[in-house]
């Protein structure tokens, strides 16, 4: 399968330019679109944290604001990209229903698209950071691996769920809710540890553990927890082999039943 | 070595409407489990049914086979099956080489996208490399007469450019094996005739093509073996001389189903009374060959002829009888009636039969109706019809497809001016 998706990788380039094409043409704002969600997400983090330090009665510190706009970023390169996988293969039915080509590229193209975004926002975070005088250290080295991780987990996830809407249309919607209120079931605003005995239920959602990983890297300078680093990796790789394989086995499918 | 080869595939499709939500695949889940009886399983099959019954055929290197069968016959299956859109439900299919497809040329356009960009995203979709592209770009444009927009987003396009690119990206991919679905329909004649052009260089270059069509002029021309299909079924395989008359000889055996069907349920317009209590009515018409034998089947070139039977109740002074040879379609063939044939008829009164002989008619190969009527000697009344006789003439040979009315014997010389 992957020397299928070798063959058509120009293929995979041109879909992704598309859909990047398309956005930007499309978006008079331009790039301002890759970092217009971040910023909204971050100011009502920054609202949330302000709450919980008048009602705890403790002082809002700017490591709380960093912390949060490091976060954001995983965070919503990844409710982007699955929103937009889940419609990839159905947003492109007169592709599935004519022309043979391996399907995968149609979501790895949205995957690819929305990293394009992510790689916009990290960019303008870095120069906020830098301004910040956040500083550097040897563990931001961990940083591409975290990523990959995000990366693995987010297309296994996409590959299932956009096989998913094929078959039942609404999974869009159930899909679309959840990722609503995600964000109040994932460390974004709040650190994992805030939550006590409960911490690992909140870290057990792999984007949990991937999210709380980056923070400990760029913003703490330390190594993360080695166990739920460990558990981020493993669970991305299953979760991204389980995806290459529910989607390769319903692919016969797609063409009659989209 | 066959290049392409298709042994007893059968493809099944399920008719009716799917559980494409899980707002009634849920409940339905459920609903099965407490009904556990099978009750479900016969309804399923019910549903089923079979686009393609153990098709086999294959293709040779260098073969152009066409592909030809009614609406429904499982054409279009077939070359889904083919590109790896679908795959078959039983059977084996082997392919060996590069595969294109020129069907629904258009399907990867992006309306937001300018042509160029859009080139460059069919093109890829269609599994050529971006390196391919770049070197054949320029060509491509040119092929599509669309240089000036080239740089438009295509939704300003007209659908007749939008094909016109759609065609001629898909025309310069080097293909093994093309296979193609009447798309040579596309742009205006100076077009076409440069797409027909451009399949006869792939042709010669040694490509093997699979084309659909429902042009059998373009079939007979392109191609060294037809496939008949009917019903998910081939019925034949052989040279276009061999087959298409075969089909034809379908396409008119369903007409004259349809024809009897509307015959048979809309009996008032088509036998008139023309009053309750005609004096004159025809009893039955009955077609003979040249032998006084009676058929309703023909060959082109048979003598035909014709009885009439009537029955008058009272006297009628000099009717004129008529005849009108009707082709499906409506077309009129052809009128006679013992007016103008300067026959004057004898006062008629009781049962008789009159005789009408056409000789050799040579009628081209369809389905015709005999219009049969009686009217008074000034042809201002008419006493009798009747419009429900059917005559066919079956295709033995390939004839000139164009749909000519008559197929005379016509013979041509070579005169040479010295």
């Amino acid at each position: 399968m992957f020397k299928e998706i070798l063959k058509y990788r120009d293929l995979l380039f041109m879909l992704t330019l598309r859909d990047i094409r398309v956005r930007y043409k499309q978006a008079a704002m331009g790039f301002i679109w890759a970092i217009f969600m971040p910023i909204m997400a971050v100011m009502a983090g920054v609202i949330v944290k302000k709450a919980i330090s008048i009602v705890s009665d403790k002082p809002m510190d700017l490591a709380g604001v960093v912390s949060i706009s490091v976060k954001v970023l995983p965070w919503t390169f990844f409710i982007n990209a699955i929103k937009f996988s889940v419609q990839s293969l159905v947003g492109n039915k007169s592709l599935v229903t004519k022309i043979y080509f391996p399907r995968e590229v149609l979501t790895f193209s949205c995957i690819l698209a929305s990293l394009f975004d992510f790689l916009i926002a990290c960019i303008t975070l870095s120069v906020f950071l830098a301004f910040m005088h956040i500083g550097v250290s040897v563990y931001l080295f961990l940083v591409p691996v975290v990523i990959i991780f995000l990366i693995l987990f987010t297309t296994g996830l996409g590959l299932i769920l956009s096989s998913a809407n094929l078959f039942f249309r609404d999974v869009k919607y159930v899909v679309e809710i959840i990722l609503m209120f995600g964000i109040f079931f994932t460390p974004v605003f709040f650190d994992a540890s805030m939550f006590g005995k409960w911490e690992t239920f909140v870290l057990l959602n792999p984007i949990g553990s991937i999210l709380e990983s980056v923070n400990a890297v760029v913003v703490l300078h330390k190594m993360p927890d080695i166990f739920w680093f460990c558990y981020a990796g493993i669970s991305s790789i299953l979760f991204f082999m389980l995806g290459i394989k529910i989607f390769h086995k319903s692919e016969p499918l797609f063409a009659e039943n989209i | 070595m066959n290049i392409i080869e298709f042994t007893n595939v059968w493809k099944k499709f399920r008719k009716g409407e799917k559980l494409n939500s899980l707002r009634d695949a849920i409940p339905n889940f459920f609903h099965n489990l407490k009904a556990k009886n099978g009750f479900s399983g016969t309804l399923k099959n019910n549903m089923d049914f079979w686009a393609l019954k153990n098709v086999s055929f294959e293709v040779k290197k260098g073969d152009v086979l066409g592909i030809i069968g009614p609406n429904g016959a499982g054409k279009s299956t077939i070359l889904k099956l083919l590109s790896g859109i679908m795959s078959p439900t039983k059977g084996n299919m082997e392919i060996n080489g590069r595969l294109s497809a020129l069907i629904e040329v258009t399907a990867g356009f992006h309306d937001e996208l300018t042509g160029r960009e859009n080139v460059y995203l069919n093109g890829t979709i269609l599994g050529m490399s971006k390196k391919e592209i770049d070197n054949k770009f320029n060509d491509i444009v040119e092929f599509s007469g669309l240089s000036e927009f080239i740089d438009t987003p295509v939704k300003r396009y007209s659908s007749g450019m939008h094909a016109r690119l759609g065609f001629s990206v898909a025309a310069h991919m080097n293909p093994d094996i093309l296979l193609v679905d009447e798309v040579l329909a596309v742009g205006d004649m100076a077009f076409q005739a440069k797409c027909t052009k451009k399949m006869r260089e792939l042709l010669n270059s040694g490509a093997t093509i699979i084309l659909v069509s429902h042009n059998l002029f373009l079939i007979q021309n392109m191609c060294k073996r037809v496939a008949l299909l009917n019903k998910g079924e081939i019925i034949k395989v052989g040279v276009p001389e061999e087959v298409i008359p075969y089909y034809q000889n379908i396409v008119y055996k369903k007409e004259e189903e349809e024809l009897k069907k509307k015959l048979a349920s809309s009996e008032p317009i088509y036998e008139v009374k023309i009053n309750a209590e005609s004096s004159v009515k025809i009893l039955k018409v009955l077609i003979y060959d040249g032998k006084y034998k009676h058929k309703e089947n023909f060959n082109v070139g048979e003598s035909i002829s014709l009885t009439i039977d009537y029955e008058a109740k009272e006297k009628i002074d000099n009717p004129v009888f008529s005849l009108d040879i009707i082709r499906a379609d409506g077309l009129l063939c052809c009128s006679s009636n013992t007016k103008d044939e300067n026959l004057s008829m004898p006062a008629i009164e009781g049962k008789g039969s009159i005789g009408i002989d056409l000789r050799q008619i040579n009628l081209a190969p369809g389905i015709y109706l005999t219009n049969v009527s009686i009217w008074d000697k000034d042809m201002i009344h008419q006493y009798a019809v009747r419009k429900k006789d059917i005559l066919r003439i079956e295709n033995n040979r390939i004839n000139n497809l164009p749909r000519a009315v008559f197929l005379p014997f016509i013979s041509w010389k070579i005169k040479f001016e010295s």
